[in-house]
């Protein structure tokens, strides 16, 4: 097992390396002049002397090969540059408003395994009865529902109608109720879903029928023969959704005045202050793949066959 | 495995059914709203963006169906108007995700070898972008507006199709009757383009109608945050975004663009799901990005 995080954790390193190199290069093939973009964010005017002042000034006078490799010398050591537009180090800026929205997501992925797995496992226990069709029906809704209006609505009938809940704002849990659902309402129905069909496939397997003659009771043979295997294609999806869950949270934010680096980040691509979108793509990134990592060890840790094959097939 | 293949092969011919009605009404909701979109500026009432100050905020009536905005707009034309804004820019965001993906995962495919494992590892690192937030770094990079939401949205989804096609093509490239045609002396891109690109058609088709509501969300979402297109347009997002100020006094002005924009994406993921059911049902649901 241990060899196997090694190995993965090793592959990291040219992912990331990649990754890098599209978010500086980008920057640099992008039809505007970053050195126009500083002039213009520090309201300075873009006279000829000021431009040449800031391309020196910005290094981008330099060849591109050694800009990246400093650019990414001084990522490497979590110095990501001064936000065009404050002036002030970006990546303390983003590490403030960060845990606001890692917490949302974080809550938004506990809701959505929370509350998909028993809805799907009730599904496929009565499959094409009544309970089926009603958490059918809910995905159904949960998949086409645009999450900014659902948080409209959420607001609209708990906080305005009915007063429950507060509309806009961090604190209490009252705060994290309506955002969380609407960030995760999505990747809830898509995973409850999911864990019917696997469910029902795995339930047909010999395996399963073999328990039932050993008379196992239908609660074992569920927990240890149905649903160990049909975890799997829910471990691989969860891995997939933390992608969206992170991008419905930035969005999801601008609804519920959540303090988080959405507001951040959206105002930077605006401006187009660059060092500010750069170190946030660059800490998205290594979050999603951190979160990725930690998905395929626990494949790995459920099921054997993964982590003892080398290049292990399923079949 | 073989047993899977036989049960693939099998359920083919002796599906009886046709569409359910539920596909059914999926379809025509489907060619509904793209009639209406196509229509769009020979039946909207009114111009979509004529300001009318003397009629703000107006309760539907006979000469304002869904009634005004807080400029006195004619709410139905501005949906109307959006639902054209929306398909189309869904349609060219869907064609090139589609052709970048079958030209690139095509070719990795086809090729095989050193240049697949090179144009594989460039479209890992794609993939180890989440979605919306490599868009937005690519909007940063290329500015607002609709044509860079465009793009910056097929540049963060082709990574997906291009590993599917690949799949596709790697799983196709070794049947016999593509042997037998490259045999016969056709050259690769006669074999991809008659063999191999038709093998992917069914499961592409399936992929992109389901694909079509979550990337007409990108859309919508990216000018709600007021990044894709500009205010005074009559954009879904947009108009949301506009009724954001008025969810206290006029609730009823956000409703209308949300309902518009859930019912054309349930629409297509209807269209997609029966379009699976009917083309490819051993096609992985789960996916999600």
């Amino acid at each position: 097992m241990l060899g196997f995080i090694l190995r993965r954790l090793l592959l990291l390193i040219p992912m990331l390396l990649g990754a890098s190199i599209i978010v500086f290069l980008v920057l640099r093939l992008a039809p505007s002049d970053p050195a126009m973009d500083y002039l213009r964010l520090s309201y300075v005017p873009p006279s000829p002397e000021a431009l040449e002042h800031a391309r020196t000034m910005l290094g981008l006078d330099r060849p591109l090969i050694t800009q990246y490799f400093d650019w990414l010398w001084r990522a490497v050591q979590l110095d990501f540059g001064r936000s065009y537009a404050t002036g002030r180090p970006v990546l303390p800026d983003l590490m403030h408003f960060l845990p606001a929205t890692l917490q949302l997501a974080g809550v938004a992925l506990v809701v959505t395994l929370g509350i998909s797995m028993p809805l799907g496992m009730w599904a496929a226990r009565h499959s094409n009865r009544w309970p089926d069709h009603v958490v059918r029906l809910v995905a159904f809704f949960g998949v086409s529902m645009p999450n900014f209006w659902l948080g409209f609505l959420l607001v609209l009938f708990f906080s305005i109608q009915l007063g429950w809940l507060p509309p806009m704002g961090r604190g209490g849990w009252q705060y994290m109720v309506m955002p969380a659902i609407a960030v995760s309402l999505m990747s809830l129905s898509i995973n409850a879903r999911l864990l019917r069909a696997s469910m029902l496939e795995a339930a047909g397997n010999r395996h399963v029928a073999y328990a039932r003659l050993r008379g196992l009771s239908e609660r074992t043979v569920e927990r240890s023969h149905v649903l160990r295997n049909a975890l799997l294609p829910i471990i691989t999806a969860t891995g997939m959704h933390v992608g969206e869950l992170i991008g419905g949270t930035l969005i999801i934010e601008t609804i519920f005045g959540w303090p988080g680096v959405g507001r951040y980040a959206i105002s930077a691509v605006l401006n187009r202050d660059f060092p500010v979108i750069q170190c946030f793509t660059m800490s998205m990134v290594v979050i999603f793949v951190v979160c990725n990592l930690v998905v395929d060890i626990v494949y790995a840790w459920a099921d054997p066959r993964i982590r003892l094959s080398a290049g292990g097939s399923n079949d | 495995m073989t047993e899977q293949s036989l049960s693939l092969e099998v359920s083919m011919p002796t599906r009886r059914h046709r569409f359910s009605w539920s596909a059914r009404f999926s379809f025509a909701l489907v060619v509904l709203i793209v009639a209406v979109a196509v229509a769009g500026p020979w039946v909207t009432p009114y111009h979509p963006n004529a300001i009318d100050l003397l009629a703000r905020l107006q309760p539907p009536s006979a000469a304002h169906w869904l009634g005004t905005d807080h400029l006195g707009r004619d709410i139905l034309s501005r949906l109307i108007a959006g639902a054209g804004l929306s398909l189309g820019s869904v349609a060219v965001t869907m064609s090139l995700i589609l052709g970048a993906g079958i030209l690139i995962g095509g070719t990795a495919g086809t090729l095989g070898g050193r240049a697949d494992q090179i144009i594989m590892r460039i479209t890992d690192i794609f993939l180890i972008f989440p979605t919306l937030v490599l868009a937005l770094f690519l909007i940063g990079m290329l500015g607002t507006g609709l044509t860079n939401v465009v793009v910056a949205i097929a540049l963060s989804h082709w990574a997906w199709y291009a590993r599917i096609v690949r799949g596709i093509v790697l799983s196709l490239k070794h049947r016999e009757y593509v042997l037998a045609s490259r045999l016969a002396g056709t050259s690769q891109l006669g074999v991809f383009l008659k063999h191999l690109l038709p093998g992917t058609a069914s499961q592409l088709l399936v992929l992109a109608t389901l694909d079509i509501g979550h990337i007409m969300l990108h859309v919508s979402g990216l000018s709600f945050v007021g990044l894709g297109v500009a205010p005074p347009t009559a954009e879904w997002g947009v108009m949301l975004k506009d009724a954001q100020p008025f969810i206290w006094t006029n609730p009823i002005l956000m409703v209308w663009p949300g309902l518009a924009l859930f019912i054309t994406v349930m629409a297509f993921n209807l269209a997609g799901d029966a379009l699976r059911d009917r083309l490819d049902p051993r096609l992985d649901t789960g996916r999600s990005h």
